[in-house]
């Protein structure tokens, strides 16, 4: 096995911990009480914020976690319904957002919903909420074993492996061992909550039950396999499968000819679903308890998936099938994911981008609304954008071209960005390098008429520096005074 | 002039962008008038000696590059041939690796290559992954940069007196010792360079297509140049990567 490569700064703390394993001090000194530790980390994240160096939604959770490692554990083991954790590489914050909005009248959550997903974004949102009954956190795919391996889950939803970040992962089959090895740890009488569209995610389940979801509507199909598509042969014989509906990426209704795997049974299904442009999707909730019908103030089919991951974990987790539907009817949209943002006499669209699985469906969304005659693109390569750009040449950016009239193509690797659609063959004079991001937003603005929108898809990076820019003009508050 | 590439593979191995390597050979044979048709080349395929002028092979996971070698295995003597035959060829990361003699993985089974390149190369504990920049002289006096992305846990050893693609001025290589990266025999080189590597490092495209077309009329074309700003300003943006934060783990 090749080393896993954590973010830099969250490879384990930097000096010597407090304690060993065995409960003995060491070199760094006296056993420092967890409420001192505590107050000592919520100063950080209140000087942090003083300082203009951000929310300072990570700052309080990296300390601690300095200070003390297993203070997380601590923390956890104060919840007294327990943790439930979602992780997947596409749709983590905005499935948590859902899960948090059916769970929430029942529960008083702990929430990472900002998306800090580190283990220090966990003790983040456990130190914001001492009072919290259930803690609802999205956990990175590479910071699952330790996330779960500390909190001791009640309950976990794990949602999709798409390729993402190869610089930092590695390669997928390495989260998805990392992922076995997860399951196979979990406390017993966890639920296990598994996207069975998915071949190695469902494939999870093999070892213990688990509750499954996906989707049932063979109309949605795409006509073939997207370039992107990962997991394509069969996870126990190799053999390609065939796909009775491939929906996004490799997810679908698949089964190997040659050894029988197939998608296992839903027990929480989606079907007759209709997309409704860039303003909805609606569809049949189909639960073991019965079915509704509802309708998501977001578009798109991978928000069907959000909706049916989020279901299912709640589910799992004592929800009636009245609360699944009051938590997702109208969802409107989760941090940065999908914000329409109203600046003066015009409005600005922003949709996330991170990797090919995820762009494909924004690029699917986009059409479906009708194509953009202009859009501005920030391609940003800081660790949490991925420091390899390379997946936009696995970007099906296609689609968007016979529309587009102008490319503002921003960000620190701008140059690329605006290579991919230079040899996607779209013509010179319709593309603009504007590397620095503010000047971009700016150019983005003067060519949309009044009473227009403008469609933005930045990198995560570049979502949180366009929200900040935003912000700073007084058209959205900052993430961190939003209510938690 | 129609220029055939045969793509091998191109189903299991894409993992790195591998279509835009080909989308920028294709582009810019139609800028200069010619043709670029690509044919897939895989399982049940047969390589008709003379008939591709350029090969290209990408990338892929352990488990997809398991998956192929057999076929790849079957088709090897024919694709050498081809090369020693005068057909140009570029091979990536994986694709790279299993033109060498043979790879050793984490669990030490050995898969034999195809041997197209002199090395052999051995799986490594950590991974290697970062912004690289090399420099080249594939042509003698004329040294020209390349600037990609590397990610990959084999160390690539090169034979005594194999030529390496370059020297790496920032970044890992083939081994993170050697100081060398790649390899080039005759009209193929092979590199574990991604990003892709031809859309920021356009004169390799160049330089493939030009021997290319030497494979089908005897003479190496020299091309007009193009207009290629976009492109040297992403090569400058990626060769500061590899400088300030190329070749550490």
């Amino acid at each position: 096995m090749a080393a896993f490569i954590p973010r830099q700064g969250e490879s384990g703390p930097k000096f010597p911990r407090t304690r060993d394993r065995s409960g003995s001090v060491s070199a760094m000194a006296l056993r420092v009480p967890l409420s001192a530790e505590i107050l000592l980390a919520r100063a950080a994240a209140g000087l942090s914020r003083l300082a203009g160096a951000g929310g300072g939604t990570t700052v309080p959770g990296k300390l601690l976690w300095k200070l003390d490692p297993g203070a997380v554990d601590r923390l956890g083991e104060r919840l007294s319904a327990g943790s439930a954790l979602i992780s997947a590489t596409n749709g983590k914050t905005t499935t948590s957002a859902m899960a948090a909005r059916i769970l929430g009248p029942s529960f008083r959550l702990a929430h990472n919903h900002s998306g800090a997903n580190l283990v220090s974004g966990v003790a983040s949102a456990l130190l914001a909420s001492p009072h919290a009954q259930l803690g609802l956190f999205e956990v990175d795919e590479g910071a699952l074993p330790e996330v779960a391996r500390r909190l001791q889950p009640r309950a976990v939803c794990l949602g999709n492996l798409f390729r993402d970040q190869l610089d930092r992962y590695g390669e997928l089959e390495l989260v998805a061992a990392r992922w076995r090895d997860t399951v196979s740890a979990l406390p017993e009488g966890a639920a296990l909550v598994v996207n069975a569209d998915d071949p190695q995610v469902g494939d999870l389940a093999r070892s213990r039950p688990a509750a499954t979801f996906g989707v049932d509507d063979p109309r949605q199909s795409s006509p073939g396999l997207q370039h992107a598509a990962d997991s394509k042969w069969c996870v126990r014989c190799g053999t390609p499968y065939t796909y009775d509906a491939a929906y996004i990426g490799h997810l679908g209704a698949y089964r190997c000819e040659a050894c029988g795997h197939a998608r296992p049974p839903l027990d929480v299904a989606a079907r007759r679903i209709e997309l409704n442009g860039l303003e909805s999707v609606s569809f049949d909730l189909d639960t073991p308890e019965g079915s509704r019908r509802v309708e998501l103030g977001v578009p798109g089919l991978y928000n069907v998936y959000n909706a049916l991951a989020a279901a299912s974990l709640a589910r799992a987790l004592g929800a009636s099938l009245e609360a699944l539907v009051a938590g997702l009817q109208g969802f409107s949209a989760a941090f940065g994911r999908f914000e329409r943002i109203a600046l003066g006499d015009r409005t600005l669209l922003v949709l996330l981008i991170k990797n090919p699985a995820g762009a494909n469906e924004v690029v699917r969304t986009l059409v479906a609304g009708g194509a953009p005659e202009l859009l501005v693109i920030a391609l940003n390569d800081e660790i949490a954008d991925g420091r390899d750009v390379s997946w936009i040449w696995d970007v099906d950016f296609e689609p968007l071209l016979g529309a587009l009239g102008r490319l503002v193509a921003t960000g620190e690797r701008a140059a690329e960005l605006a290579l991919r659609f230079k040899y996607a063959g779209l013509p010179a004079d319709r593309i603009e390098v504007v590397p620095e991001l503010e000047r971009a937003l700016d150019r983005g603005l003067q060519l949309t008429p009044p009473g227009s929108e403008l469609v933005a898809l930045p990198t995560y990076t570049a979502m949180l520096a366009l929200r900040g820019l935003v912000a700073r003009r007084g058209f959205v508050r900052q993430y961190w005074e939003r209510a938690a | 002039m129609k220029i055939v590439v045969g793509h091998l593979f191109p189903d299991y191995l894409n993992i790195y962008a591998d279509r835009g390597n080909i989308a920028v050979l294709s582009r810019r044979a139609t800028w200069r008038g010619h043709e670029l048709e690509v044919r897939a080349l895989g399982a049940g395929s047969a390589v008709r000696p003379g008939e591709h002028d350029l090969f290209y092979i990408g990338g892929g996971q352990d488990r997809e590059q398991e998956l192929i070698a057999p076929v790849l295995a079957s088709l090897g003597d024919s694709i050498t041939a081809a090369v020693e035959g005068g057909a140009a060829l570029l091979a990536v990361c994986g694709g790279y690796q299993l033109l060498g003699r043979s790879y050793r993985d984490q669990s030490g089974d050995e898969l034999p290559g195809v041997g197209l390149f002199p090395l052999h190369t051995v799986a490594g504990q950590r991974r290697m992954i970062g912004d690289v920049l090399l420099e080249c002289e594939l042509e003698p006096g004329v040294r020209r940069t390349l600037a990609g992305f590397e990610n990959h846990a084999g160390r690539t050893h090169l034979d005594d007196g194999a030529e390496p693609l370059g020297r790496v001025l920032a970044g890992f290589g083939n081994d993170g010792e050697s100081g060398y990266e790649g390899c080039h025999v005759g009209r193929a080189v092979g590199t574990y360079l991604h990003g892709p590597l031809l859309p920021r490092n356009p004169w390799l495209a160049d330089w493939l297509l030009a021997q290319a077309i030497a494979h089908r009329t005897g003479e190496a074309p020299a091309f007009e140049p193009l207009d290629d700003e976009l492109e040297a300003e992403a090569h400058a943006v990626s060769s500061a990567r590899a400088h300030s934060r190329g070749g550490r783990y």
